[in-house]
């Protein structure tokens, strides 16, 4: 299976704490790859080198099978959707203001534009009357569930999930972890999921990339992490019974 | 919708308004900001105007350092001046010169004296009439007999060493003199508060309160002979118009003439033609009727407002603009706004007078100046509020795929709007209300009568120009938080309006 996303002798530093080091990885073109590990491990750091949010200090970051091209990220960036924990719905925008803002930039017409936000909302199970709101009209899974829309809009072949549903009550963060599987049925795509969360990990992938301290501990599918696991994503795993 | 869309309407309206400059091949009369010289600026335009010229008035331009730039630098053709002032602004000696020494410093500077009017206003000792035939005064050196009265001088009369000082060893006067500020003079000499104090030959406060002038008969006061300045190119059937004023008005005529204005109200332009008509006798202002006072608004009025959008159109454009290129760095956005504070400290006349050597006089510098005042509100503003952006939302932004112009246009800018707005609101007051002061410059505006008001001491006047300006920012005000309230989703205003 080609990967979608491949990293070669990956390193990154932030001053003096070397933030990953010397990372080689491919993740599978389709299905959720989940990245756990503690704080501080370089989770994030790892993703946010997918979409050229940063830049390696060594080694080559590959994605839909080329390098990274720093001289024209913005059109390289609008086919990977892109979601965080503090979603960062635009304020002045409304929710179909903020869904639809590429594909208007993009130059699509305001009925495909229309169409193509009715059909998100209604997967993401979101009353079309929210449409016209301003997001700080909504509650955080409502919030949430336009994030992940406004990621899917322009129908990404990747997405990167920086830890979506932290900070979300137990309720919804399994009504949102419905919305991702069905979705992942549905269309199925490359999803990069950071999370710290041993259990969603566990619910939602199909791999696992285990990281501690900057280096990959173990990665693979999840039924063969599970079936030997590295002693320390045992430990991980504990935590989270 | 955002900040680019208001940013064109308010272009689209300067385009539209007329642009300010000279009308073509039109001789332009300048005065400065008291009676007199309105009064012989308008004597000269007129004269122009029947010997068929077009004229363009430059009137009430701020003191002698401004208009004589504007003649120098050919913003203006001819304005009234006086001998003595000129040999200490060109030779900045207090020395009196002689008329060719004068003439020939005068064609340096491209200058000449066109024709003398045929008065002499400098400084003179003025008493009550009836003090004066109780005393037995007539001339100055009569004062020796007069110790026991009451001597008082404007302070600067007092300090000058061509004022009391070398008066009193000129005449050989041994009283000692108190001070008293210039606008209570006559009146505490009318009082009879004090008794000899120093005038200008020609102030028509000395018709009104029943004065006499004593006679130089030493001759220390040096000549303020009125001429009209010009320019050494001006035409010659323009010089030949204005030398047929040669001698025409003495101080007796003068000193009516300004007593017209100042204590009757009655408009420079009447006055003008009335003398030119030869008829002395006061007009009927009111006859005027209102119609030509609400069209003199409306143009002031307008003027006011072109000078205040051009300037106000073209800050937020540079503040904005400037506010995006520096507020990634903050010693970028603390040196920028370091010195957009700097220039706000500049006093307003000051920084207008600044103008002249660069702009000459008119519109323009005072565009100019009023455009660098506006800078400061509108660059902290959006410097601050592109500072406080969340930077999550810059990373998703990015992150989206979004170029730099991109979010900018759709996420930084529409973000800082409430701020950027607030800011361009109180520029535009304050370039409502310094545009006041561009009169003095010749820029026009709702500072015309102000200016000409304070010259006569006309509170009316003062106030046709004020009150309209007060109405103008109080408008603006209007303006703003209605554009705001269309702009600006009501969930950002509530908790982004600064201070």
């Amino acid at each position: 299976m080609p990967a979608t996303v491949q990293f070669r002798n990956v390193s990154k530093r932030f001053g003096a704490t070397e933030a990953l080091h010397e990372i080689s990885l491919k993740l599978p073109e389709l299905g959720i790859t989940a990245v756990v590990g503690e704080s501080g491990s370089g989770k994030s750091t790892l993703l946010q080198h997918i979409n050229g949010m940063l830049r390696p200090d060594a080694g080559e970051v590959r994605v839909f099978g080329a390098p990274v091209n720093y001289n024209a990220l913005p059109a390289f960036r609008r086919r990977i959707g892109y979601a965080v924990q503090g979603i960062g719905l635009f304020p002045h925008l409304t929710v179909a203001d903020n869904i639809g803002l590429l594909a208007r930039l993009e130059g699509w017409s305001t009925d495909r534009v229309r169409k193509r936000i009715d059909t998100l909302m209604a997967l993401m199970e979101l009353d079309a009357a929210l449409a016209p709101r301003y997001p700080h009209m909504l509650s955080g899974g409502q919030q949430q569930r336009v994030g992940l829309c406004r990621a899917l809009m322009m129908s990404p072949p990747l997405m990167l999930l920086d830890e979506p549903f932290s900070g979300l009550d137990a309720v919804t963060r399994r009504g949102l972890h419905e919305r991702l599987l069905a979705l992942q049925e549905r269309s199925p795509m490359a999803i990069v999921l950071v999370t710290h969360d041993m259990r969603e990990a566990e619910r939602l992938a199909s791999h696992l990339v285990v990281l501690l301290r900057g280096s990959v501990v173990q990665a693979g599918s999840l039924p063969a992490v599970l079936a030997e696991p590295h002693p320390y994503v045992k430990e991980l795993l504990g935590a989270s019974q | 919708m955002s900040g680019a869309s208001i940013t064109a309407r308010l272009l689209i309206v300067a385009a539209l308004l007329p642009t300010a400059g000279h009308a073509a091949q039109s001789i332009v009369v300048g005065s400065k900001p008291f009676a007199e010289s309105y009064i012989l600026g308008e004597i000269m335009a007129q004269t122009l105007e029947t010997a068929g010229f077009a004229v363009e008035r430059r009137f009430g331009l701020g003191a002698t350092l401004v208009t004589f730039a504007a003649l120098e630098q050919g913003e203006i053709d001819v304005y009234p001046e006086y001998t003595g002032t000129l040999s200490h602004t060109i030779l900045d000696g207090g020395e009196v010169v002689d008329a060719v020494a004068l003439a020939d410093a005068l064609d340096a500077h491209g200058l000449r004296i066109i024709t003398p009017f045929g008065f002499d206003n400098s400084y003179a000792i003025a008493v009550r009439q009836h003090i004066a035939a109780q005393h037995g005064l007539s001339r100055i050196s009569d004062l020796t007999r007069a110790a026991s009265l009451n001597f008082a001088f404007t302070h600067e009369f007092l300090d000058r060493p061509d004022g009391w000082v070398g008066l009193k060893a000129a005449y050989g006067l041994t009283v000692d003199a108190g001070g008293i500020e210039h606008g209570l003079a006559y009146r505490a000499l009318a009082d009879g508060k004090i008794d000899v104090t120093d005038a200008y030959a020609t102030d028509g406060d000395i018709a009104r309160y029943e004065l006499t002038t004593l006679d130089d008969d030493r001759h220390f006061f040096p000549e303020y002979l009125a001429i009209a300045l010009g320019r050494s190119d001006l035409e010659p059937e323009a010089v030949a118009a204005l030398t047929g004023l040669q001698g025409r008005i003495d101080a007796t005529t003068m000193r009516a003439m300004n007593a017209r204005a100042s204590v009757d109200g009655v408009a420079f332009a009447e006055i003008a033609n009335d003398f030119l008509q030869g008829a002395a006798q006061p007009g009927d202002a009111a006859a005027e009727g209102l119609d030509p006072r609400w069209r003199q608004l409306a143009r002031n009025t307008q003027r006011h407002l072109e000078l205040t959008v051009v300037a106000l159109v073209a800050a937020i454009i540079a503040a904005v603009l400037l506010g995006i290129a520096v507020h990634r760095s903050r010693t970028l956005s603390r040196t920028v706004l370091y010195l957009a504070g700097l220039l706000q400290t500049i006093p307003s006349i000051a920084l207008l007078a600044l103008m002249i050597p660069l702009f000459g006089i008119g519109v323009t510098p005072a565009i100019i100046a009023l455009f660098l005042y506006s800078l400061l509100p509108i660059l902290r503003n959006t410097i601050t509020a592109l500072i406080t952006i969340d930077p999550l939302l810059r990373r998703v932004a990015q992150a989206m795929g979004l170029t730099p112009t991109q979010q900018v246009r759709y996420v930084l800018l529409p973000l800082a709007l409430p701020s950027v707005l607030a800011g361009v609101r109180t520029a535009a007051v304050i370039c409502i209300g310094t545009a006041t002061l561009a009169a003095f410059i010749g820029a026009g505006g709702l500072g015309d009568p102000i200016v000409t008001g304070l010259a006569l001491n006309d509170t009316g006047l003062i106030l046709q120009g004020a009150v309209p300006a007060a109405l103008l920012a109080m408008l603006t005000e209007l303006i703003f938080e209605r554009l705001e309230r269309r702009l600006v989703p009501a969930h950002l205003v509530s908790n982004r309006l600064p201070q």
